[in-house]
């Protein structure tokens, strides 16, 4: 298991700063939320880790590795998996390719065997199949198994997202606004997804959202950003009462 | 009836050539949205490399075939490297354009090595005597079209499991869909690239020596016939590899059955169709074809959100 570091990390867009001087570090184990206004910088930094953007200062770790120096698809083959703000599914392919496409590291074969589909290939194609029903009876969506995503709801692509990200079998799990744009019920099912995912697969989650509620009710610790700097860092219960964040962000009137 | 069943033979086999052809076009559109007008030029080339070998260089035929093949399949990969990778990102039509160059590139290289007297590509069997034949209830079969027919066969029943249950068939169309999800999932977006190319050279080469060995050897004007599995993937429907074969089985048997039955046709409508008309007749298909479905036979559909 390793730790997730910021480094003094910046990331400058010309004369617009996303993200200014933000350090933190990600304990393996944790459910760690990341909040802020609009325009914070946290899809930033989640851009960051999974190296869409490069810092322009400061260095970002996993364990040993420089996640700054590494593609997208090796950070990926790390064992981070993310989801998008803005659902990036797989549109024309059903949902079971689409989460079978997340378990693309797994598949332990290359080019020549797959070419006389050996047995080996056999096996693990059907091991991959198995993880991938195992998680679409974990998110519930056993129905719309061979449908395709463009036909599903916005809820269900959101969890179908969720799953995609599982079936890479993360150790660190990036939920990019994982309850945006749904009800208080679909927000609900999330949470307890988010819950599971944390306490009975042992997985470490970095999630960014709006809903406070849902935020401050799951996260064990809470990272405020604010115009790309960080605000504060602490449990939950010590956020809501913490004055620079209640000015920035909750609401300074009240 | 023993001339309708040498043109279907002949039709067969020359639809299993162009559907090796074909499947490479489908292949490269699968995987980068992007048309390669460069899979004919490397045909030849491939073609050009077999003979250069076998016949210039005296290396053993199957050596040449097999060492031709996979050099063309290694200047595919390298073709991708330098000029297409760079193009990641950019406009689907600046890509395809790209590709019209590079066909020009390769095709002038070529011609001046070629030269004006027609090349031969060596012989598989010189026991059989020269590039010899057999007949079957008076249908005269070449050895070159029994084997494209069941190199194609072949071709297509092992890639058609390739791309449909290993890894690289799903991971190939999510790159296609949304590259950064794909690189998101582990995906090495560039890698699939290069696999697509390798795949699509080897089988370009592959129907280059089939449309030149023999008697028909390479001149500057092979490539024309390679040109035809173009129409090929517009019937079949760009993005199906099954499409692709069906169109290409349906260009050869319109090219052999218009080479054989042309004067009658011509007698039933009374109108001359000219000497040429049997490379025309495939893009008249193509059209009629197209005006039905816009999409192909096999092709998936654009739905647009307005």
């Amino acid at each position: 298991m390793n730790n997730l570091v910021f480094e003094n990390v910046s990331l400058k867009f010309g004369g617009i700063t996303a993200i200014n001087n933000v350090s933190f570090e990600v304990i393996p184990g944790r459910l760690f939320a990341i909040i802020g206004p609009n325009g914070a910088g946290k899809t930033s930094i989640f851009n960051c880790i999974s190296g869409i953007y490069r810092p322009t200062e400061g260095q970002i770790k996993f364990g040993d590795n420089h996640l700054n120096l590494l593609r997208p698809d090796e950070i990926a083959n790390l064992g981070i998996a993310r989801t998008f703000q803005n659902i990036e599914l797989f549109e024309n392919m059903t949902v079971l390719d689409n989460i079978l496409i997340g378990a693309h590291r797994h598949l332990d074969y290359g080019p020549i065997s797959s070419l006389i589909f050996s047995k080996k290939v056999r096996n693990i194609e059907v091991e991959a199949r198995k993880r991938a029903e195992d998680i679409i009876d974990f998110l519930e969506i056993e129905q719309f198994r061979y449908s395709y995503i463009m036909s599903l709801p916005y809820g269900v692509q959101k969890r179908v997202e969720l799953g995609r990200a599982l079936a890479m079998d993360p150790e660190i799990l990036l939920l990019d606004e994982p309850a945006a744009g749904m009800n208080n019920e679909e927000t609900e099912d999330i949470a307890r997804f988010i819950i599971d995912i944390h306490e009975e697969m042992k997985k470490t989650i970095i999630l960014v959202d709006h809903d406070m509620n849902m935020v401050m009710d799951i996260a064990q610790e809470v990272m405020v950003l604010n115009f790309g700097e960080k605000l504060a860092q602490d449990e939950p219960k010590k956020i809501v009462t913490n004055e620079k964040v209640i000015n920035a962000y909750l609401g300074g009137g009240s | 009836m023993t001339i309708f069943l040498q043109a279907t033979a002949e039709g067969l086999a020359l639809g299993a050539v162009y559907s090796l052809v074909a499947i490479g076009f489908v292949l490269i559109y699968k995987a980068m949205d992007v048309l390669s007008f460069a899979q004919p030029a490397l045909a030849v080339v491939g073609a050009g490399l077999i003979s250069s070998l076998a016949i210039d260089r005296g290396i053993p035929f199957w050596i040449s075939l097999i060492l031709g093949i996979l050099l063309t399949g290694l200047l595919s990969l390298i073709i991708e490297r330098t000029f297409l990778r760079p193009m990641v990102g950019e406009p689907v039509f600046s890509v395809a354009v790209l590709t019209i160059g590079i066909d020009i590139l390769l095709r002038t290289v070529l011609d001046n090595w070629i030269g004006l007297s027609p090349r031969y590509l060596g012989d598989p069997f010189p026991n059989f005597g020269n590039f010899g034949s057999i007949t079957l209830n008076g249908v005269t079969l070449k050895y070159l079209e029994i084997s494209a027919f069941f190199t194609g066969i072949f071709v297509i029943i092992v890639l058609s499991i390739f791309f449909k249950k290993s890894k690289y068939g799903v991971a190939m169309r999510a790159t296609s869909l949304d590259q950064e999800a794909a690189l998101a999932q582990g995906i090495d977006v560039g890698r699939i690239f290069g696999l697509v190319w390798f795949i699509a050279g080897i089988l370009a080469s592959m129907a280059g020596f089939f449309i030149t060995g023999g008697f028909n050897t390479l001149t500057q004007f092979s490539f024309i016939s390679a040109l035809r599995a173009l129409p090929a993937v517009v019937i079949g429907g760009l993005d199906s590899i099954s499409g692709a074969v069906v169109g290409s089985i349906i260009i050869g048997l319109t090219q052999g059955y218009v080479g054989y039955f042309q004067s009658n046709l011509e007698t039933l409508i009374g109108i001359s169709l000219g000497s040429g008309f049997s490379l025309l007749a495939p893009y008249l298909i193509m059209f009629a074809i197209l005006l039905v479905k816009p999409d192909g036979l096999f092709g998936t559909e654009e739905v647009e959100r307005v």
